[in-house]
């Protein structure tokens, strides 16, 4: 056996293992044309349908005149939250729907392993996705997202990993309470949308809800775009918030996978997969 | 005297209200073909899930390899692989595509080379670029049985391994398993409903009916002890709990 595999040993993830299975789902994507497609489908829709809204609004509003990219930068910042999300949910619900599950988990692949793997999807998905969108935005409207510079990456590793932590949650939920809760999927996110602030001020929220929002990356993230679009500054206090919140996020959103494993041995459905 | 391979000790399954497993304790020895059989809800499928580590045992041990698969399984896993008609394979994937994800993950060194060599033995050259999901049953079957010998484990765990192939097919692939265990000297434990498959390959029977183990021997013990012609009369006797009050010693077996 020592002559035919090449195993891996020690506590890190095993890249080996992780890079296989983004090429499984990377073969996927290729052979599906509806799947790329949606990749880019719904942030370019919604960007579109923003982008002429704003172009109403800017005439209308003052407050949007002031810096006419915010609502399609909102637009656009969300999907990364939402992509990131649904990268994680939709990369491991593939695994539900074809009934793989058990060969996957009986071969070498740790249950963190397969975590990566979604999380490197996830990103690969959203990069594709929202940048697609974000590029017909700059012909189309004259706004590019990329003006915000910088702080536009801090913006948008924050809001993917606030989307990995929400979609490991998702999945486990999914393998715990089978395809039925598929939908959950799609839904979840929008839980957090009214309270991150992604359209308007936190402050436009009743002061207990503001309380919540504090708790969110994302609310943190979304003011603090607000903050470069409107006083040109960088809010160093709102990313390091977010970052300390998604630390505990993404702990919790691992913890959360691999409790729902467990309990999925135990129940026995990774054999099993069904509604 | 060599360990035994796999080591179930005090086992048991529980489902809520449903005893799945009940307190079962057996040994496979090394280089053996050992046959998990009995009726449909007897506990084949759940005490092949546990030696996995698919499924957590409400109680008892189970070891494989010497190693304690509850608290370690990644440490042998490497050296097992099985096939059941209950996982699938990415359906939109290609053969070769599938082949290829699972030789990473199993670490396979000139993997190339190891699956064209699979693709041989297994007679699945000509679709190897076909999507999985276009496949025929007794196709897919095939194709499984090449992920489960990607890694040539020493143990092979198989659910079921020759379901949905014309006889033909059965024949051939139960003659590649003899020879891949006489080659390789692995091991393998194999859940069945074809007797005359557990009469070829197998020099062990455990015979478990509502979640116990109620009988074992080689299939020539247990035609003799039963007093039948083959296997699946034995099967059926032990199914409707006919003729013998069941012990494990055959010298105890007593007759109704």
């Amino acid at each position: 056996m020592t002559e035919l595999t090449r195993q891996h040993t020690g506590f890190l993830p095993s890249l080996r293992r992780v890079g296989a299975l983004v090429l499984r789902n990377m073969y996927l994507l290729r052979s599906s044309g509806p799947r790329i497609l949606e990749l880019m489908y719904w942030p370019t829709v919604q960007m579109v349908l923003w982008g002429f809204i704003t172009v109403f609004l800017v005439n209308h509003s003052s407050w949007v005149a002031q810096a006419s990219g915010v609502l399609l930068s909102g637009v656009l910042l969300w999907d990364v939250l939402f992509r990131g999300q649904l990268g994680v949910s939709l990369v491991f619900m593939e695994e539900m729907w074809s009934r793989n599950l058990g060969h996957l988990f009986v071969s070498p692949l740790r249950p963190f392993e397969l975590g990566c793997a979604l999380l490197t999807m996830s990103l690969i998905r959203t990069l594709f996705g929202v940048g697609g969108a974000a590029l017909i935005a700059i012909p189309l409207f004259h706004f590019s997202i990329f003006s915000l510079g910088l702080p536009l990456l801090a913006f948008f590793f924050n809001l993917l990993v606030m989307g990995w932590a929400i979609g490991l949650l998702v999945s486990g939920i999914v393998l715990r309470y089978g395809l039925g809760a598929e939908s959950m999927a799609w839904i979840a996110i929008f839980a957090v949308q009214p309270i991150s602030g992604v359209y308007y001020p936190i402050s436009t929220l009743p002061t207990w809800l503001q309380y919540v929002a504090a708790i969110l990356p994302s609310s943190h993230v979304f003011e603090g775009m607000r903050a470069v679009l409107f006083d040109h500054t960088f809010r160093v206090d709102l990313l390091l918030h977010a970052v300390l919140l998604n630390v505990i996020y993404l702990a919790a959103g691992f913890a959360s996978f691999l409790a729902f494993f467990k309990n999925a041995r135990v129940r026995g459905q990774l054999l099993h997969v069904g509604e | 005297m060599s360990l035994p391979v796999v080591s179930v000790s005090h086992v048991s399954k529980r489902f809520d209200s449903i005893i799945a497993v009940d307190d079962v304790n057996f040994d496979v020895a090394p280089r053996s073909t050992t046959a998990l059989l009995g009726g449909n809800g007897a506990g084949k499928t759940t005490t092949l899930s546990m030696l996995l580590g698919l499924l957590l045992p409400t109680a008892g041990n189970i070891s494989i390899f010497g190693v304690d698969i509850l608290r370690d399984r990644y440490r042998i896993l490497p050296r097992l692989n099985f096939s059941s008609p209950y996982v699938d394979l990415p359906r939109r994937l290609t053969v070769r595509q599938n082949l290829t994800v699972y030789g990473r993950l199993y670490g396979i060194l000139r993997l190339p080379a190891r699956i064209a060599a699979l693709s041989e033995e297994l007679q699945i050259g000509r679709f190897l670029d076909r999507p999985y999901g276009q496949l025929s049953a007794g196709e897919k079957t095939r194709v499984v049985l090449a992920k489960a010998l990607l890694n040539q484990p020493e143990l092979l765990l198989l659910d079921e391994p020759t379901a949905s192939l014309d006889p033909d097919t059965a024949d051939y692939v139960r003659g590649m398993l003899e020879s891949y265990r006489a080659r390789n000297g692995a091991t393998m434990l194999l859940a069945s409903h074809n007797m005359s498959e557990v009469e070829r390959l197998c020099d062990d029977v455990i015979m478990l009916r509502a979640g116990k183990l109620v009988d074992r021997g080689t299939p020539a013990e247990l035609l003799t002890r039963y007093g039948r012609q083959n296997m699946e009369e034995v099967f059926i006797d032990i199914a409707r709990e006919r003729r013998l009050e069941i012990t494990l010693d055959p010298g105890q077996a007593v007759k109704k």
